[in-house]
């Protein structure tokens, strides 16, 4: 009876053993598949800014990796390749600085407004103080590209063409992070307001001690989805920069390709699309810890 | 050290009336204890002392002193929440001197307060960590801790000891008491725990529907309760209420279930056949012939003791505690009810009726 038994379980258990094999042979190939179909172009990219100007510009796709790519990188970085009656050439490095300031400043300006736009929305209770909110909010439905004529036109009156200023500050007002501040800040309880009023916070101290502490976390991940956002922008770059001083990498990676007239040099667009996807990643990896906190976890 | 004067202290929220009038003198150093359901507006009442809500009408005095119009922080008082309040991301240390380095105070002498009330409270070892790595009990050492050295005029507690489990809430609540002896700070402790109000409270103010129904000591709200709403809200199992009507007279009522008890203590005003409610508390009543008759229909053993609930006469409820284990009672058992143990309340008002 019981050796019966113990061969049914027997059974059993490799019948389950097999079975998890199965899967995790299942869960590795469905996983490789969406690995090489994200990761193929990138690979391209990297495997082309290695080669000669010609391997590319025949037709020829390479697999592997060509002998060019310091003279590529460095080309890309120092000059930005040659320019030709279409196209223009602005070194990678003036490019990506620029890149890098446009984010930063979008990312920074964009938190700094939302949390104290949320933190007046929550905090505090004054006439209008729905009316605000809702204003906000309406904004959410109108995308930078709906009212790009009317901002560009304001931006031209103020004189703020061809300036950083009128490169970041169209799109710092954003209603996304102020939302999310405020959904944040309404599970914040009553009562650390209130153990604060009686410990004799000010509105301010308490934001300063209490409030941005506990935000740190959203703050970090916020950060991280406004740099990208920020990095990737285009028509706004497009059309308020016409200064090559001023140019960012994504715009100014389209304008190194020209209308047919000459030969692109694609080695030298790919190592720029290298080098831009380079901060991105950066902050993605260096940030990737809170940014995961954030998204998941409150520190209460 | 101070004294807490309420005058007519009355609150509305839009249309509704939560608090109708308050009046209560606290001496200095007492402890006083508000108690009362959920929604009588005992909450508010405290929030109003503290300064958190603003009375609609009426003044309230700290030490003679009008703070009617003042913040929360310009009153000189601390406050325990219920759930402690403690900032998640500071630890114990920063939480309790917190309030100290907002008003300025020397690193030094704060760290000297903080050490001192670390130690009366036991959670020295702790002031390194972060109320998230502290246990219940201790996260309330710590929120009592954060009231202590700010040396405050009155203590205000928000029903501190409703998120501990009933263990350690019969500690704390023994702590608390200790505490407020030893440091001898005018309290206010606000909670719906009856247990709690009886052994914290040197008085008792009994909130029923935005009034205080009986501001006195544990042992008179007790001995002596107000209205019928206080007599069944302290003391447990719950006072038996029985329908009667008062006597020519005024020197007995006539029971609804058929008995006539006499008032020992003097006859009540009152026409004869006025509409009377008796109370007698369950603990009261004795076993014995003569009496009425109980139609068990529920026991309830308390080891020692035995609870059993039935009906009488006319079919109104009673509830007998007695001193005698749980086996052996029958179906009917027949009690006593001793005159000189009923409390004699006005049949439609609820008052109290003294001779």
């Amino acid at each position: 009876m019981s050796a019966t038994m113990d061969l049914e379980a027997d059974r059993l258990a490799r019948a389950t053993l097999r079975r998890n094999a199965r899967n995790r042979w299942v869960a590795y190939i469905s996983l490789s598949l969406g690995v090489l179909i994200f990761a193929f172009p990138i690979w391209i990219t990297v495997v082309g800014s290695t080669h000669d100007v010609s391997t590319i510009g025949r037709g020829d796709v390479p697999l592997w990796f060509g002998g060019e790519a310091v003279a590529n990188y460095v080309s890309a970085w120092l000059t930005g390749g040659e320019a030709t009656r279409t196209t223009r050439s602005v070194p990678a490095w003036v490019m990506l600085w620029n890149s890098l300031n446009m984010a930063v400043l979008i990312a920074v300006g964009k938190i700094a407004i939302s949390l104290l736009s949320a933190y007046a929305v929550v905090f505090f209770s004054f006439p209008g103080r729905m009316v605000a909110f809702w204003l906000i909010f309406i904004t959410l439905m109108l995308p930078v590209e709906v009212r790009i004529i009317p901002t560009f036109e304001v931006m031209v009156n103020l004189g703020l063409i061809n300036t950083m200023t009128g490169l970041v500050v169209p799109l710092i007002a954003s209603a996304t992070a102020t939302l999310l501040f405020r959904q944040f800040f309404l599970t914040i309880p009553d009562e650390y307001v209130e153990a604060a009023k009686i410990d004799g916070a000010g509105p301010l101290r308490f934001f300063k001690d209490v409030v941005l502490p506990l935000s740190i976390t959203n703050i970090a991940a916020l950060f991280v989805i406004l740099f990208i956002y920020g990095w990737n922008q285009y028509l706004w770059p497009l059309l308020i920069v016409t200064d090559r001083d001023l140019e960012t990498v994504v715009v100014g990676m389209t304008k190194m390709i020209g209308n047919g007239d000459a030969q692109n040099e694609w080695n030298i667009i790919m190592a720029t699309a290298v080098l831009a996807m380079l901060p991105p990643v950066a902050v993605v990896v260096f940030m990737q810890r809170w940014f995961v906190k954030g998204l998941t976890e409150t520190e209460k | 050290m101070a004294t807490l004067t309420l005058t007519s202290v009355k609150k509305q929220f839009a249309a509704t009336q939560v608090l109708h009038g308050i009046d209560l003198d606290v001496a200095d150093g007492e402890m006083i204890v508000v108690v009362g359901a959920s929604g009588c507006g005992k909450s508010t009442l405290l929030r109003i002392v503290a300064g958190l809500e603003t009375a609609t009408s009426g003044t309230v005095r700290i030490d003679g002193r009008d703070v009617t119009a003042l913040e929360p922080a310009d009153r000189d008082i601390a406050m325990v929440f219920q759930n402690y309040a403690l900032y998640p991301h500071m630890s114990v240390f920063e939480n309790m001197a917190y309030g100290l380095k907002i008003r300025g105070m020397k690193p030094a002498e704060i760290r000297r307060r903080v050490d001192e009330a670390a130690q009366m409270l036991e959670i020295g070892p702790l002031l390194d960590r972060k109320p998230r790595q502290l246990s219940g009990g201790q996260r309330q050492r710590v929120a009592m801790g954060r009231a202590v050295v700010r040396e405050p005029k009155l203590f205000l507690f928000d029903e501190p000891l409703s998120n501990l489990d009933a263990k350690l809430r019969v500690q704390m609540r023994a702590e608390i008491r200790r505490l407020q002896k030893r440091l001898g700070v005018t309290s206010l402790f606000v909670t719906h725990d009856q247990v709690e109000a009886m052994t914290l409270g040197d008085r008792l103010v009994v909130m029923h529907q935005g009034r205080a129904a009986q501001v006195a000591s544990p042992m008179e709200v007790w001995g002596r309760p107000a209205d019928t709403y206080v007599a069944s809200f302290i003391g447990s199992p719950a006072m038996n209420f029985l329908a009667a009507t008062l006597e020519p007279g005024g020197g007995a009522a006539a029971l609804k279930a058929g008995l006539t008890i006499g008032f020992p203590d003097g006859p009540r005003a009152g026409a004869a056949g006025m509409p009377l409610t008796l109370g007698i508390r369950p603990e009261h009543i004795q076993l014995g012939e003569g009496g009425l008759d109980l139609a068990v229909d529920l026991v309830e053993p308390l080891g020692s003791e035995t609870v059993i609930h039935g009906t009488i006469n006319g079919g109104e409820a009673l509830t007998v505690r007695l001193p005698i284990p749980a086996h052996g009672i029958g179906a009917v058992l027949p009690v006593i009810l001793p005159w000189d143990a009923f409390h004699v309340f006005d049949g439609s008002s609820g008052r109290r009726l003294e001779p």
